[in-house]
């Protein structure tokens, strides 16, 4: 393909240029050329670029070195120029190739780099969103095992709900780990049935039962909404994350929204609330492993909405976030399904 | 006192559940091993057993059935993550319930007690009574707050079923089997629309449902909502 491409190339420019040789001499017609072949170099592997360079020393020498329309060359000044023209067609071709290689190098070089400071921050954030909560439960059992006379009942009890809080907050970040990377490694089979999309809100609204307590919770889900085919735990998932995330940052009191529709390819699911909304530039990054908002705080380790988008891909579906006017976020996503009604 | 027999290899977890069992009123045994595990259930006859599925010796569903042959209370599966094919296997085999490591312990004492009042339920009760919703199965009538409501046959027989079953988890393809028979095994369609269609009829918010519970994957659950 390579081979044809540079000897079309070639063939073409010589062909424009003998059709105006009686307006360009021959050192023209050769510098033409070597721009040509340059310009093959940029793009090509080098042995195309070779037998370019030596088609293209051919061609001038048959069509347009005087005298023309043979290989035979006259004056001595011409056998220079000729050699000359071999050597140059050579060497830019070869020059132009390496100077890309050389380019590539440096780009993964660059890459290899920007994964290795990722991956650091990735390890930094990681360790100190597993750390804290670690912490705070050897510190406050510590101190309820030392049992001091002056802890009072109120102290103990708080000491006491920091460990519950923390092994919770623990147990989740290793579930979205594990949900993490069973995405990754691909091991993730999606296990359609039939599902009734009201139940499985409730049993997502019933999971965080305690979080949206302090939150107007909202959820609309058409009359007579059809069975839909789908993987309900992964769904469920999904849901459960986006919700998650809505009681974390927006302010207490805000009202979320839960909104379920059919659509001529099968489901649309609706997250909103009337939060502070995503900052511009965020909004195709969140859905990035391990991104987080500067403004988020500790909590989290930057992966629910990278298993929600991945959870929902699997489905063949499409997650979209935009903001609302005039304020909070709105998640949309649709999944192409099968529908049952009874 | 009702006695409880705990078969976990993991120290810790039978520390915390003697610790949380003992001070909810019930005595409780503990066995690290499968082995040992069936030979207490056999010297004590407990009234519950919570068996953890992984164990050093043998497998859980191992001991789940040879405990079957001949233990007739009520059997509380412990599983470390939230596997659906290993949950409704062992509860296809007689475990009447499960509970999914880490569990809360609000959670875990509400399942021995429900695991316990429907084991002492006399089968042959003509009236069965839940809040407002009373089954006469002499007269083969519900009604909610004394007001009838009519089922079709299918609706009723599931009814039934699941009410007979106050507390258990019944697997979808239990339901599909003893409802519709053996060909309609694995077809949650059927399930999905019944269970919708109780939900209409019985329960005050069919989108909040206090009755008939999802057990996400697994199946569905009947309370008396306590």
């Amino acid at each position: 393909m390579q081979f044809l491409l540079s000897g079309l190339a070639i063939g073409g420019v010589s062909l424009v240029a003998f059709l105006f040789s009686a307006y360009i001499g021959q050192e023209g017609v050769a510098f033409i050329l070597l721009v040509t072949l340059s310009v093959i170099g940029m793009f090509f592997d080098i042995v195309p670029v070779l037998v370019a360079a030596v088609l293209s020393a051919l061609i001038w020498d048959y069509f347009f070195l005087l005298p023309r329309f043979n290989f035979r060359v006259g004056n001595t000044e011409d056998k220079i120029m000729l050699s000359m023209y071999f050597i140059i067609a050579l060497v830019s071709g070869v020059l132009t190739f390496k100077i890309r290689q050389h380019e590539m190098i440096a780009r993964t070089q660059q890459e290899q780099e920007k994964t290795l400071v990722l991956y650091d921050a990735v390890l930094n954030s990681l360790s100190h969103e597993f750390r804290t909560p670690i912490a705070a439960i050897i510190g406050a059992s510590d101190n309820l095992i030392a049992d001091q006379p002056l802890l009072s009942p109120s102290d103990r009890k708080d000491l006491l709900s920091e460990i519950s809080k923390a092994a919770i907050r623990l147990n989740q970040q290793v579930e979205n780990l594990l949900d993490m990377s069973r995405l990754e490694s691909g091991i993730i089979a999606v296990k359609k049935d039939w599902c009734d999309i009201s139940e499985l809100i409730y049993t997502v609204t019933l999971r965080l039962e305690n979080e949206l307590k302090h939150f107007e919770l909202k959820v609309d889900t058409a009359n007579n909404l059809p069975l839909f085919m789908l993987d309900y735990g992964l769904i469920e998932q999904v849901l459960f994350n986006l919700l998650q995330n809505a009681t974390r940052y927006t302010p207490e009191g805000s009202s979320i929204r839960i909104s379920a529709n059919v659509t001529d390819p099968g489901l649309q699911l609706i997250v909103t609330d009337d939060g502070h909304g995503f900052p511009q530039g965020s909004m195709q990054k969140v859905f990035e492993k391990f991104y987080r908002l500067e403004s988020s705080g500790t909590g989290g380790i930057g992966l629910g909405l990278s298993i929600v988008k991945g959870f929902v891909e699997s489905h063949r579906g499409t997650v979209i976030l935009e903001n609302q006017s005039p304020r909070g976020a709105k998640f949309i996503i649709e999944i192409p399904t099968d529908k049952y009604y009874a | 006192m009702k006695e409880i027999l705990v078969i976990d290899d993991e120290i810790q977890i039978r520390r915390l559940l003697e610790i949380t069992l003992q001070s909810s009123g019930y005595k409780v045994i503990s066995q690290a091993t499968g082995l040992q595990g069936l030979e207490t259930a056999a010297n004590h006859q407990p009234d519950l057993i919570i068996l953890d599925l992984g164990l050093p010796d043998e497998s859980g569903h191992s001991v789940l059935e040879k405990l079957r042959e001949w233990y007739i209370n009520p059997i509380l599966i412990l599983s470390v993550q939230k596997n659906e094919k290993d949950i409704i296997r062992s509860l296809d085999r007689g475990a009447n319930d499960y509970l999914v490591k880490p569990f809360r312990t609000g959670e875990l004492l509400a399942r021995i007690r429900s695991a316990l009042r429907s084991n002492t339920q006399a089968e042959n009760t003509p009236l069965i009574q839940f809040k407002e919703l009373q089954i006469d199965l002499a007269a083969r009538t519900v009604t909610i707050n004394k007001e009838t409501v009519r089922f079709t046959a299918t609706q009723y027989a599931l009814l039934i079923l699941l009410a007979r079953n106050e507390g258990k988890v019944l697997t979808y393809d239990y339901l599909l089997k003893e409802i519709w028979g053996d060909a309609y095994i694995g077809q949650l369609e059927y399930l999905r629309v019944y269970i919708a269609q109780l939900r209409n009829k019985i329960e005050k918010d069919a989108n909040h449902p206090a009755y008939i519970i999802t057990e996400p994957k697994v199946g569905y659950r009947f309370v008396s909502g306590e």
